[in-house]
């Protein structure tokens, strides 16, 4: 048993971040920024060679003192079997019991093969900072945002894959040291092969928006998307969509936005002729604000909303469209 | 080819959420359970691969007696035989570390599981397993072809798809529109009562994680309408008090 202080040593915490054309992505500011809530020492690991050097300086502004980078291949910077390896070995290096990540598909995939790997406590979904006062606790949400659950995390070494808009990422002044990062040890997955990719059309990534504009059912036919991509472009908004949309081909099955979709957490979620099922609730309810525009007063969706517009959305959306012009 | 698809028994996607014992244990009370949405597409796409090339499919879920009932469902899908393994799932990890055991003395070709669980979410066993196997593990998948020996897929990645080729024996994380969802004939429904339905002992193991207590979100404090004639006043809430623009 090590004495009880042992708990309260400075320590340092090593954090994943991904990024999007060489600039971090929102939710890994976010991840480093809750690194730095907890401990002054806060190390990066940052894979890939489209990264921009000006980038991972300003890693700093987060609150990273130092980035660790590797240029690598491709396949490194997609191969979550050769990141969680690494993070053991900058861990080994640096004496770090703590790992964060952000919540991504990657991040997921990163944390889990950490934890089998360092045989580590996990937690995926972290919705709060951690409390230390007894243990280590951290609140994950659950029930796809209905409920939360409070883990105590009690093995030496610690992953916390936390959910987007857990802290704010502010800038402050800062700049970090980046240095080169030599992997070791480590043989490539040969049994996996990609080969291709295919992205999506439309400017801004549906999980990383700060904006999202939706439309269901209420809007009678794909022909009328017109006017939900117009306020999107006004809202430089990503477009989504409810299932039975998604289901029907109106709109591609990748702007599906619910339960067994994609989950959002923009700041500001507006739903256009969506009635509110349960299961899209669970892809929205992270959203800081929610604006429902419904014809039906008693649609579910109007209880779970900030704001309300009860009419046709054919009239109020050009009408908002106009009106946000004015503000923005 | 031999097919493991792991299910999870968990409560239907419209139930009410509430917490019993001083808020300590989840409140079943008058709550349905289902065959978890993800894992219902991963046993479709199992269920149409036997007929496609021949394969076994063998169900496995870990849980205590009451998800018998689940599994007995599965079966009814078409899956031919069941596993349960007799431990209450407290954690991905001591989740992963049973079905982890379970394959290494059994090898399936194919393992296959939804992208999460929609309980709790933790979107990360499939990955476990795979660590603890030194099986690559591929997630969220949305089409699987299988060639062989090989398994041709797509999964979704942000933004976008990525088409990649798997030497078998893998671990997939499956999610729509991999397969449409299945739902059991009489004859299915008959059969299963049948089928073998095998409880395991658990392993020991110490996942670290440990549930301390659940609580529920704070309510929503109530909608704000704005008149359908006035754009403006919501352009300038939204701007103003929700400072979301």
């Amino acid at each position: 048993m090590r004495p009880k202080y042992y708990n309260h040593k400075p320590m340092s915490i090593i954090v994943y971040i991904e990024n999007s054309e060489g600039q971090v992505r929102k939710a890994s500011a976010e991840a480093v920024a809750y690194a730095r809530s907890i401990e002054e020492d806060v190390h990066v690991l940052a894979i890939g060679q489209e990264w921009d050097e000006g980038a991972l300086a300003s890693m700093g502004r987060y609150g990273a003192g130092t980035v660790w980078r590797y240029a690598g291949t491709d396949k490194n910077k997609n191969d979550s079997g050769f990141i969680a390896a690494s993070l053991k070995d900058i861990g080994g290096r640096t004496g770090s019991k703590l790992f964060i990540m952000a919540q991504t598909v990657q991040g997921c995939q990163v944390g889990a093969l950490l934890a089998v790997g360092l045989d580590g406590s996990l937690a995926t979904n972290v919705a709060g900072l951690p409390d230390q006062t007894n243990g280590f606790m951290v609140n994950r949400s659950i029930f796809s945002g209905k409920a939360f659950e409070s883990v105590s995390l009690s093995k030496e070494n610690k992953i916390l894959v936390v959910r987007k808009n857990t802290v704010q990422a502010v800038e402050k002044e800062g700049e970090a040291k980046v240095q080169d990062y030599n992997p070791e040890g480590y043989s490539d997955q040969e049994k996996v092969k990609v080969t291709g990719t295919e992205m999506a059309e439309g400017d801004v990534l549906l999980s990383e928006a700060e904006i999202v504009v939706s439309g269901g059912r209420g809007l009678k036919g794909p022909e009328n998307w017109g006017m939900v991509e117009e306020l999107a472009k006004t809202l430089k908004a990503a477009t989504g969509c409810s299932k039975p949309v998604s289901d029907m081909g109106w709109r591609p099955h990748h702007e599906h936005v619910g339960q067994t979709g994609i989950k959002v957490a923009p700041q500001l979620y507006i739903a256009i002729g969506i009635s509110g099922a349960i299961q899209h609730l669970a892809g929205v309810n992270s959203s800081k604000c929610i604006v429902v525009i419904n014809k039906d007063p008693e649609a579910p969706f109007f209880r779970e909303a900030d704001y309300g517009v009860v009419g046709d959305a054919f009239e109020v959306v050009p009408k908002l469209n106009e009106a946000l012009k004015k503000v923005i | 080819m031999k097919i493991l698809v792991c299910i999870s028994h968990v409560p239907d996607t419209t139930a009410r959420i509430a917490f019993t014992d001083n808020n300590t244990a989840f409140d079943k009370t008058g709550v349905q359970y289902i065959i978890g949405p993800y894992e219902d597409f991963a046993l479709a796409r199992a269920v149409e691969l036997k007929e496609e090339c021949g394969a076994a499919v063998t169900v496995l879920c870990v849980g205590g007696a009451e998800t018998e009932a689940t599994i007995r469902k599965a079966l009814a899908i078409g899956a031919d035989d069941a596993v349960r393994i007799d431990s209450e799932p407290t954690s991905a990890s001591s989740v992963a570390t049973q079905i982890a055991h379970y394959v290494k003395e059994s090898n399936f070709d194919l393992i296959l599981m939804g992208r999460e669980s929609t309980d709790y979410n933790g979107g990360v066993v499939h990955t476990m397993v795979g660590g603890l196997l030194g099986l690559p593990a591929i997630t969220p998948v949305m089409t699987l072809e299988i060639e062989g020996s090989l398994a041709r897929i797509s999964r979704e990645i942000d933004g976008g798809r990525e088409f990649m080729e798997v030497q078998m024996p893998f671990v997939a994380g499956c999610q729509e529109p991999i397969a449409e969802w299945k739902i059991p004939n009489m004859r299915g429904i008959m059969t299963a009562r049948t089928k073998p339905l095998v409880v395991k002992e658990r392993v020991e193991t110490d996942s670290g994680v440990n549930t301390v207590s659940y609580s529920l979100p704070e309510k929503k404090s109530g909608v704000k309408l704005v008149d359908e004639d006035n754009m403006d006043e919501l352009a300038a809430l939204l701007k103003n008090e929700a400072k979301v623009l």
